[in-house]
């Protein structure tokens, strides 16, 4: 069910300024992903070139390509609204839609693509979805309570859930875990090792003990004196942070700076 | 750790004093600002309040010169005016506000601004001015002409509370909605604008609240009538010319009538700024960022 995501010299502006320059990266499909690095390396601008949220913000460009499977996110003929669709993205705050229910906020997805309209088939989905994210026991008894009344770490598993009702093939995550305590910190990042089967799981994590925990594959962002973002080094995390390559790296990993 | 020795601080008994001193002020300013209002009530009530009575809603005037008879065709007219120049002025309105809190430094929305601050400030003559030239001259006197007029008057209230209230829904909301997939204009309408929507009925209310007593633009639009409103097209009655007609005539009856009129419009303006303020309330309960 996951999907490669393939990035070819991936560059980024907001207005004039370049952001990050010429990142290429390989993430694989069942497996996880970690972005790390120091604050403003680019980690979440990288992230959010993928599923084509970075041109949201006025004046922002991307150059570059990225492959998800067969199909180039920024060819000529690819639609933004769509390929959005297909991947899904979870935020560092947790941001469910408070005017909706639990329920309607993980049908939200399908609901206003028209990709479910059978009320039956609209249930089975809310309800793989919520079991997919852990919460399905939790919530299964106030479905139509509004979604504002949960903790936050319920919350942010209520938007994993809303991601996955999606059914996308790829799910990026932006310091997911950041905003929550340490005891919902553990049941996402739980949760996030099961979804890994089925999805290719990019996260952007500030924290290094969590990608030293979770994640297959780390890349290891930086952004240099003229404060433009670039890989330095990326492999299987246990050789990045036992035997980093560069000297960059393991300044980093070691607690000399960041 | 060297020890301070303790100063005594003579100024503090001055600077307390002055503090209340300003506390003072400020709560005989709004003091200030009420009796006139307060006052104001009374006096219209006791003006004409011997003229309230059911039958001032449900009587058309009496004629010239004689007692009893109601005011209800203005007052059917007044209300008939609110939702008709609703429907001028909303549309515009809500869906200007939309624009402009999408595209805030858009050169278009820049210039839409302006012009909206400018028309806020129009006199209200002039609305009326407008409409008599755009639809009076080529039509006639009707409602749909005062209708106009007051449209004009209420769609800068609704743009820039429309306005507002998009901007006061927070910005995860339309990212997440956009991360799923869902267009911008349906994110907009479907999820953006739902959250808002108590902010918006503010808008609404606020708008209404604006033009619901409006008098200038009416003689130019709507000319009166003496009997219920009938076909939009027509002319019709309203509370704020009626009132001017009966407290410049010359008998006592219509001056107490005229008291009696002008209390029902407060009323409603009263009536629907009150709304207002308990929808905008609610607004701040409705929308919990976590």
């Amino acid at each position: 069910m996951g999907e490669i995501v393939k990035a070819e010299e991936v560059s980024a502006w907001y207005g004039k300024k370049l952001a990050i320059r010429d990142m290429s990266l390989e993430m694989k499909p069942n497996r996880i992903t970690a972005l790390i690095g120091p604050s403003g390396c680019g980690k979440t601008t990288f992230l959010r070139c993928i599923n084509r949220m970075q041109e949201v913000v006025p004046g922002a460009r991307v150059g570059g390509d990225i492959w998800v499977g067969q199909n180039n996110v920024y060819g000529s003929g690819a639609d933004p609204v769509r390929v959005r669709a297909h991947i899904g993205m979870v935020f560092q705050r947790p941001n469910p839609f408070p005017t909706m229910s639990i329920y309607a906020n993980v049908a939200a997805g399908p609901r206003l693509n028209r990709t479910v309209r059978k009320k039956a088939q609209l249930d089975e989905l809310v309800e793989d979805s919520l079991q997919r994210a852990a919460l399905w026991d939790e919530v299964k008894d106030r479905l139509k309570e509004p979604a504002t009344g949960l903790s936050g770490g319920q919350q942010q598993r209520l938007c994993i859930a809303r991601a996955l009702a999606m059914k996308p093939g790829v799910i990026l995550l932006d310091e997911p875990t950041s905003a929550l305590d340490p005891i919902a910190s553990y049941k996402v990042e739980e949760l996030l090792t099961q979804l890994k089967h089925d999805y290719t799981v990019v996260i952007v994590t500030h924290n290094m003990q969590q990608a030293a925990r979770i994640a297959d594959d780390t890349a290891f962002m930086l952004a240099g004196s003229d404060l433009v973002g670039e890989v330095v080094e990326y492999g299987e995390t246990k050789q990045l942070f036992s035997t980093p390559k560069d000297k960059r790296t393991e300044d980093y990993i070691t607690g000399r700076f960041g | 750790m060297a020890s301070v020795p303790a100063r005594r601080d003579l100024t503090y008994p001055i600077r307390k004093n002055v503090g209340r001193l300003g506390s003072l002020l400020a709560t005989l300013c709004v003091v200030a600002a009420i009796i006139p209002l307060a006052y104001m009530l009374y006096y219209v009530l006791r003006q004409g309040g011997s003229s309230l009575s059911v039958s001032f809603f449900t009587k058309l005037p009496a004629p010239a010169g004689e007692t009893g008879g109601g005011f209800s065709n203005a007052i059917a007219g007044t209300l008939l005016l609110i939702p008709l120049s609703s429907m001028v002025g909303l549309p515009i309105g809500i869906l200007s506000g939309i624009y402009m809190a999408r595209s805030r430094n858009v050169g278009f929305a820049r210039a839409a601004r302006f012009v909206t601050d400018v028309i806020a400030g129009l006199p209200s003559i002039v609305a009326g001015v407008v409409a008599y030239a755009l639809i009076v001259i080529p039509f006639g006197f009707s409602a749909i002409a005062g209708s106009v007029a007051l449209g004009l008057l209420m769609f800068p209230t609704v743009t820039r509370a429309t306005e507002e209230a998009i901007k006061l829904v927070p910005a995860p909301i339309r990212e997440a909605a956009l991360a799923l997939g869902v267009p911008e204009w349906k994110a907009m309408f479907r999820i953006i604008l739902p959250t808002a929507v108590n902010g918006i009925v503010t808008a609404i209310m606020l708008g209404i609240a604006r033009v619901a007593g409006e008098t200038a633009p009416l003689y130019l639009t709507i000319l009166g009538s003496p009997n219920l409103p009938g076909s939009p097209l027509k002319p019709i009655h309203a509370l704020p010319l009626q009132i001017w007609n009966f407290a410049t005539g010359p008998y006592d009856e219509w001056h107490r009538q005229a008291w009696a009129g002008a209390f029902v419009l407060f009323a409603i303006i009263v009536l629907l700024n009150l709304l207002a303020r308990i929808l905008t309330y609610r607004l701040g309960k409705r929308v919990s960022s976590s």
